[in-house]
């Protein structure tokens, strides 16, 4: 059967518009409501908070839509504690060196896995693709004890370290990318008498740029979102990211039974901190759902 | 080994080079992987049978940690309860609800990427984050559920101060987290070709036997992924107890990798903690080994794979 053929023979979809239909259209957008109302809900709360006062917090029934809207929140929920600095912290001292090692040292390892042919090659990456399924419960403790007799508990450096060996699921991401760029290009580079290390930097990489903002994307919002390398690694206020300063705030607000305003005020700095995750995924949404797609790939 | 060297041997001096270029490039990883996993399993094995604590000095003490872990570790036997208990329900249900949700999704829907959005968003928000507003969401006297139930003249629901609601109360947490499922769901649903949708309709197949006969063995082999990472990812549960509950009340939500924490960071137990961690690795791996075992039976490697 030609093409042509079959463009005829198949059949149309007709949307009789009966009873039954519209029950369940009517059903499946009920649930599909029903389930989005749920999973906004809880960071609706978190925002609508941050507005109240505590007035507005404890009323019964609850206050769906503060009214008024208490803006100055924002800023005496940051002066409550040093949130610039854990901010300064954050973003300086761990997520920017940490992503910026994992994106270079990643595409340098995957370039060797991707288009260099040598003995022992896809037998290695098994082992890198395999260590991804280690728990990192695992090598916790002893990774503390490497740290701790190095000197290093009290520091970033834990954190930050380890980013200039690649990451194993970042090297396979950018490997699968790199793979489908058309091997002519290298060797044309080759010919005209570019080294390995030119090609990766002045081919390879300008053509990667949607892999490498997956990457950098993924692990920026990692290293902001952590919780349990600081917990384990810091030790001291001045050097805390923003994660490990909302909990200290809990903690100091909490102290004093319930102390004013502690929940717009912790409302507040947590719609702060997620604020930068949420417009970051507003601005980069395909490269979010095709990162995250691909991370199903493995499988 | 006399084959690997044949092999060497062999090389041509364009191969010697592209030896050499290649493990130059993977050598960071290669250090890495010696540095960061390699040494620290090896040396948690190893720690394992001693007892470490950073004041004294460590001693060789054979399987008494293993012994202490199995026969005089009340802790023990709880936490391995509530993460089973947790893991066993977290896991399939959040595989089946984020299963179906990309299901829903997939069909003719008005607004799907910003439904896909709302799904998706909770998972990328930072944990403590989560962790603040659940935590205000579930209190006692001025959380938003149990003011409605107040206002309507109801008991109000110990979310988190008692033994029964506790853990469902976390899995419902992980279950709003599964945006990330949902995703790669979808993805892999939008690779179902049309075509044999088409078939089977011709063939007068209806909704449900296409859902059963087409989308779900097209999709095992990413239900199996999911499943598996869920487990692994289950076992570590670690974050949202710790800022939630702290393992209370009655430590009914006092998970394996707390405990293994507790041991470590607050005790100074690293022996014992490592002896906790090489259980639970052989424990994951067995169950990653049986599922992929029994997979066969169930998961559909069709079409170009």
């Amino acid at each position: 059967m030609t093409n042509l053929a079959r463009g005829l023979v198949r059949p149309r979809r007709t949307h009789k518009w009966t009873w039954m239909r519209i029950f369940l259209e009517f059903l499946k957008y009920f649930i599909v409501i029903t389930l989005a109302i749920s999973y906004a809900f809880p960071l609706y709360w978190m925002i609508s908070s941050a507005l109240k006062d505590d007035p507005q917090i404890y009323r019964v029934p609850p206050v769906l839509i503060p009214h008024p809207m208490h803006w100055n929140n924002f800023i005496d929920a940051w002066r409550a504690d040093e949130f610039t600095l854990y901010t300064f912290n954050s973003v300086f001292r761990y997520a920017l060196p940490n992503t910026a090692f994992t994106v270079i040292s990643s595409a340098i390892v995957a370039y060797g896995f991707a288009r260099v042919r040598w003995h022992g090659r896809d037998q290695l990456f098994f082992l890198c693709v395999s260590t991804m399924m280690i728990p990192y419960t695992v090598t916790m403790v002893p990774l503390f004890i490497i740290f701790k007799k190095l000197g290093w508990v009290g520091t970033y450096n834990p954190m930050v370290v380890p980013a200039l060996f690649g990451n194993a699921f970042f090297i396979f991401l950018l490997r699968q990318f790199f793979m489908t760029l058309p091997e002519e290009l290298s060797d044309a580079a080759r010919v005209d008498g570019a080294s390995e290390l030119g090609i990766l930097f002045r081919i390879i990489l300008p053509l990667s740029k949607p892999a490498l903002a997956v990457v950098a994307l993924f692990q920026f919002m990692g290293t902001w979102n952590d919780y349990i390398g600081p917990l384990i690694y810091i030790n001291k206020y001045e050097l805390y990211p923003l994660a490990l300063g909302i909990q200290k705030l809990r903690t100091a607000l909490s102290q004093v039974g319930n102390a004013p305003m502690a929940y717009p005020y912790l409302m507040a700095v947590s719609t702060i901190a997620s604020a930068p995750i949420i417009i970051l995924f507003f601005f980069a949404q395909r490269t979010f759902i095709e990162g995250i797609s691909l991370t199903g790939l493995k499988g | 080994m006399t084959v690997f060297n044949r092999r060497i041997w062999r090389l041509s001096k364009a191969e010697t080079r592209n030896q050499i270029t290649g493990l130059l490039f993977v050598s960071p990883w290669i250090i890495g992987f010696l540095l960061w996993t390699a040494y620290p399993l090896a040396s948690s094995f190893f720690y394992s049978f001693t007892h470490y604590d950073f004041i004294t000095q460590m001693r060789w003490i054979g399987f008494r940690n293993y012994v202490e872990i199995f026969t005089d570790d009340p802790r023990f036997w709880t936490v391995v309860y509530n993460t089973v208990y947790y893991v066993g329900i977290s896991v399939p249900l959040g595989v089946a609800t984020a299963f179906l949700m990309a299901n829903l999704l997939n069909t003719r829907l008005v607004g799907r990427s910003f439904f896909r959005a709302i799904f998706f968003i909770p998972s990328i928000v930072p944990a403590v984050c989560s962790a603040m507003v659940w935590l205000f969401i579930y209190n006692n006297q001025y959380g938003v559920i149990n003011n409605f139930l107040r206002a309507m003249g109801r008991p109000i629901i110990p979310f988190l101060s008692s033994v029964t609601w506790s853990k469902p109360s976390l899995i419902v947490i992980s279950l709003w987290g599964q945006g990330a499922a949902v995703v790669i769901f979808l993805a892999s649903l939008q690779d179902v070709p049309r075509s044999l949708y088409e078939a089977a309709t011709v063939d007068g197949a209806n909704a449900w036997h296409r859902f059963w006969h087409i989308t779900v063995p097209m999709s095992s082999p990413i239900i199996l992924y999911n499943l598996v990472m869920g487990l692994i990812s289950g076992f570590q549960t670690f974050l949202m107890p710790y800022l939630l509950t702290n393992g209370g009340p009655m430590a009914s939500t006092e998970f394996y990798a707390m405990h293994l924490w507790r041991n470590a960071f607050e005790l100074f137990r690293m022996g014992k903690a490592c002896a906790l961690a090489w259980i639970m690795l052989i424990t994951v791996v067995l169950l990653t080994l049986l599922i992929f075992k029994t997979s066969a039976s169930w998961v559909f490697y069709g079409g170009e794979r």
